[in-house]
């Protein structure tokens, strides 16, 4: 007999969503559907409004990537005029794009993600002097792990819970049969768990000195940024060295031997090997080092086979809606994308609750449409992005920055190159990736202090010719995998614009061909311990680091009238 | 409010039961290696930044330590999680963050470890267990009528309206963290395609507005020492607390000086740009704008957007994305929808920023003007 188990909300992500599974008698997942239950509709409000406006409203899509849509909306109204911005002002966007993606990955892996792998619980049984000399097999030098340390915060969580109110912890599963640590492995972890609340704060330091303010900063221009008087000082250049100097080092010391601590016990853990989801992997280059250097290349791999790279065609991608909740179905281009609101709601259905009951519930209208995200589509395939097929095109490619990490990496816990297309290999490849990214993304800050000495140009000059038309995009990598933003200006203003995020790759619901997006795929044949405490779910759904708001939007607006917009009220 | 009654109010809270047991908030800092001269100094601090007199060190010192009276529910709307991620830079290892800690965060999906079923459970026996006596805290705008349905939330799909309306009936104190749940936010900009609203259009009850897009960590934490020193803070026609939106963006803005001086910067990037010079011309809209950032900035001070060469965008005012924009353009040179209706603030902009340059008597009546016109568009 087969029982459906619905997860709504799913927490400790951006957004709102919703996982039902199917489950037969073993408790193993024959069907799975994931779909978005919030819609804001971004993209129609950004339609007749100032080309030099998008950047700022398409920056709200979301505020935990809250650099990314911001510096897509720029570079897709720049791409339309047909403008490149001063090397200063390209390279100041890697410094702060860099700020971002180490922010992102260290507060997913321990904030958001960690308590997927790590019972908090069984910390406070460990054995302190025996957790202390452990770390020191991830790695020579130990972050935040000394005795003393790890005395101190096994004090503070043994209050916490014994007070019995474990506020924001509650109700969680602990104790749960897949997780996998010791209680020595698990005090270190959460030794950095701590620790990482803290140095969050100066990443995001490091991109408010270029951007203001974080979330969302306020420095990007079309053309350029605003920041000069900032990379004209040697005080603010010095505090975003030494503060990213402190950050990377956290990386080395605490996530990275964190990682390998976690890769060696989970090797063996069936609900999160051998399960990649869809197994075609899109990425797009980003983190421009120089005037003509890239830290990550543009690729497609196909069908999980990690013996070719093609290149990307932007003509290929589409988007449709057959189990979306808008009304055209067949699959558009970005540019030509057509979508209005087409809510059909949820249907009455029964679910298993927390207690084991089976009880009445709204469900989705799996036969129809049931989620807000639509499902894009590369030549008809669906994808996987993300820091998965990121580093996993980048090593196939013999990317110098990827390859000797990913080596290392497998080199220590063991595991085959086969083990990145899993959930496992999610968290891993996204703490690489940060990783390359600590390593590397200095150069950039290099070879600006170099051009600042003989070029202080930070803003392109343009003209915006109301009598033109223009069409423009950006493409690129962000923390969670490609991002593409397409536009149209007309008359001087903005005339259509679309916004193809990663959680729309990812979490897409099924296509006309009844194929879905990564989030069911991977969920399909996973077996579930207990189905009152679906942990497995959770964690699958974590590894791809969900960000729901920005997987929601809308690409164009035929049918509601936008002239209000275009009249010129000149008091 | 007097002395007298701030002790009163104090003593009130003190006989609440503390919520974290045998610890308290002056040992939990002890462990964290604060001494009382550093929490001192910290209250000190605090204090200023409420904009109290010194003389109420100690009392903002009491409202601290009583923190741990407070469950706080934190409900997630229409929105992009700004607000949280802000909360999140509170910073540490200062007492800021032990605050948040020390409040008992029952419901807040971005940090909770529990999900689906047992995440709906934990809200429902917080508004159960401590009903009357919590601290309601929305991020979001909230969409109603035909579309509400847009968001809904668990198995039984509630719609975010359901959640938060039975959230504000049983809250102690309802504060709207946000531009989204202030006033409606980017969900909200013309067209609203998703009918949003803001929360005070969905309860009677009263909320207190905390708006900016986002909020800094700042007064986002300030305002929940406000409430517990105050109950409720003196507020302007937009229900902001006055000790955090009385001034304008303007009033003490580090440019201010260029501006008085008629020197501009013209286009970005340019020799004015590179000395510092006013935003004006470039869009800022600093004169219309009411928070406390020119004088708190954001991250522990780092910086904030005039410092970083762009305008204001007036992110903590009602509308502000369509009575703003265009964010780079001064208001009166726009060809879009015009600022409060085109009521004549625009105008007077121009006369402040390019026209009679140097009479503070202008920028006073223009700071007059707006002011009255927030009153006559209240509702
Ligand atoms: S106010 Fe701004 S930061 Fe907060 S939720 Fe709304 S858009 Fe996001
Ligand atoms: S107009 Fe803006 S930049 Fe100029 S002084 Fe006022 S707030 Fe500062």
């Amino acid at each position: 007999m087969s029982q459906k188990i619905i997860v709504d909300p799913i927490t400790r992500i951006e957004g709102h969503l919703r996982v039902e599974v199917v489950v037969d008698e073993n408790n193993v997942v024959k069907e799975a559907y994931s779909g978005s239950t919030l819609w804001r509709g971004i993209e129609v409000i950004v339609k007749g409004r100032d080309p030099r406006d998008a950047g700022f409203l398409t920056q709200r899509i979301c505020g935990v990537c809250t650099f990314s849509h911001y510096k897509a909306g720029i570079v897709a109204v720049e791409n339309a005029l047909g403008i490149t911005p001063p090397l200063n002002a390209l390279l100041t966007r890697t410094l702060m794009n860099s700020a971002l993606f180490l922010h992102d990955h260290i507060v997913h892996f321990y904030q958001l993600h960690a308590l997927d792998w790590v019972d908090i619980v069984s910390a406070l049984s460990a054995d302190v002097k025996k957790a202390s000399d452990l770390a020191f097999t991830f790695t020579p030098n130990p972050y935040a792990t000394g005795a003393d340390k790890l005395l101190e915060v096994q004090k503070r969580v043994k209050t916490f819970v014994d007070k019995g109110n474990l506020g924001p912890f509650a109700n969680a599963y602990y104790g749960h049969p897949t997780y996998r640590l010791s209680p020595e492995e698990n005090l270190i972890a959460l030794s950095h768990y701590l620790e990482c609340l803290r140095v969050q704060r100066i990443i995001a330091q490091c991109m408010a000195i270029f951007g203001a303010k974080n979330p969302h900063p306020q420095s990007l221009t079309v053309g350029g940024v605003t920041c000069i008087m900032d990379l004209l000082s040697p005080a603010r250049m010095g505090e975003y060295l030494e503060k990213f100097k402190e950050v990377a080092d956290f990386v080395n010391r605490a996530y990275y031997p964190d990682l390998i601590m976690a890769g060696k016990k989970y090797a063996t853990e069936a609900s999160v090997v051998n399960d990649v989801g869809v197994p075609n992997l899109f990425t797009f280059k980003e983190f421009q080092l120089g005037a003509n250097e890239w830290l990550f290349e543009s690729g497609i791999i196909k069908n999980g086979d990690l013996s070719k790279v093609y290149e990307v065609e932007e003509d290929k991608i589409t988007e449709e809606a057959t189990h979306s909740w808008y009304k055209n179905d067949a699959p558009l281009h970005p540019y030509d994308g057509e979508t209005e609101p087409n809510y059909t709601g949820l249907v009455d259905g029964e679910s298993i609750d927390h207690h084991g009951k089976v009880v009445k519930t709204k469900n989705f209208n799996t036969a129809g449409k049931y989620s807000w995200i639509k499902a894009p589509r590369y030549d008809g395939e669906a994808m996987q992005v993300g820091p998965l097929a990121n580093i996993a095109v980048n090593y196939v490619k013999g990317n110098k920055y990827v390859v000797p990490v990913v080596d290392e990496f497998l080199k220590v816990t063991g595991l085959p190159i086969t083990a990145v297309l899993s959930t496992l290999g999610r968290t891993a490849t996204r703490c690489i990736e940060a990783k390359v990214i600590a390593d590397n993304a200095l150069t950039a800050f290099n070879n600006l202090v170099e051009n600042l000495k003989t070029d202080q140009s930070t803003c392109a000059p343009y003209v915006i010719d109301p009598n033109k038309e223009y069409k423009g995009r950006y493409m690129g990598h962000v923390p969670r995998g490609t991002l593409s933003h397409w536009c149209r200006i007309k008359n001087g203003v903005i005339e259509n614009w679309q916004a193809v995020v990663p959680s729309t790759w990812n979490a897409s619901p099924k296509d006309s061909k009844g194929k879905g997006g990564s989030y069911e795929e991977c969920l399909i044949g996973l077996k579930i311990a207990d189905v009152k405490q679906p942990l497995e779910i959770i964690r699958k759904i974590h590894s791809y680091d969900p960000c729901i708001a920005c997987a929601v939007h809308v690409m164009d607006t035929k049918g509601n009238n936008l002239s209000e917009y275009k009249v010129s009220v000149n008091v | 409010m007097t002395f007298k009654e701030l002790e009163a109010r104090l003593k009130e809270l003190e006989s609440l039961p503390s919520m974290k047991g045998n610890s308290s908030i002056p040992k939990a800092l002890e462990e964290a290696g604060f001494s009382r001269r550093d929490f001192m100094k910290w209250a000190g601090a605090m204090t200023a930044f409420l904009a109290l007199p010194a003389s109420f060190t100690p009392m903002v010192a009491r409202a601290a330590e009583l923190t741990d009276r407070v469950p706080v529910i934190w409900l997630h709307m229409a929105e992009c999680t700004g607000c949280s991620e802000s909360l999140l830079r509170s910073d540490t290892p200062t007492i800021d963050s032990l605050i948040f800690d020390y409040i008992s965060l029952e419901y807040h999906e971005t940090v909770m470890a529990a999900s689906g079923w047992q995440a709906e459970e934990n809200l429902e026996s917080a508004i159960e267990k401590y009903k009357g006596n919590y601290f309601l805290m929305v991020e979001g705008g909230i969409p109603v009528g035909e579309t509400e349905n847009y968001l809904t939330i668990g198995a039984h799909a509630k719609t975010g309206r359901q959640i938060a309306t039975e959230a504000c009936n049983n809250a102690k104190a309802i504060l709207a963290i946000g531009t989204c749940s202030s006033f409606g936010g980017i969900q909200a900009a013309h067209p609203n395609p998703s009918n949003a609203k803001p929360l005070h259009k969905i309860t009677n009850k009263e909320v207190i507005n905390v708006p900016g897009c986002p909020p800094s960590e700042k007064n986002i934490v300030g305002n929940v020492l406000q409430f517990l020193l105050f109950g409720k803070p003196a507020l302007d026609v937009y229900n902001r607390p006055k000790w955090a939106y009385g001034l304008r963006i303007h009033d003490l803005c580090e440019r201010r000086g260029h501006f008085d001086a008629g020197e501009f910067v013209e286009h970005f990037g340019d020799e004015g740009a590179k000395n510092g010079y006013c935003l004006y011309k470039v869009g800022c809209k600093g004169p219309y704008t009411f928070n406390n950032c020119s004088r708190e900035r954001f991250n522990q001070h780092t910086s904030w957007p005039i410092q970083a060469g762009h305008g204001c965008i007036g992110c903590s005012e009602p509308n502000f994305w369509d009575t703003m924009q265009p964010f780079e353009k001064p208001l009166a040179s726009h060809q879009f929808n015009s600022v409060f209706g085109g009521l004549g603030s625009d105008a007077m902009a121009d006369k402040i920023g390019i026209g009679v340059l140097c009479l503070t008597g202008v920028a006073i009546a223009a700071h007059a003007a707006i002011a009255t016109m927030k009153k006559g568009n209240e509702e």
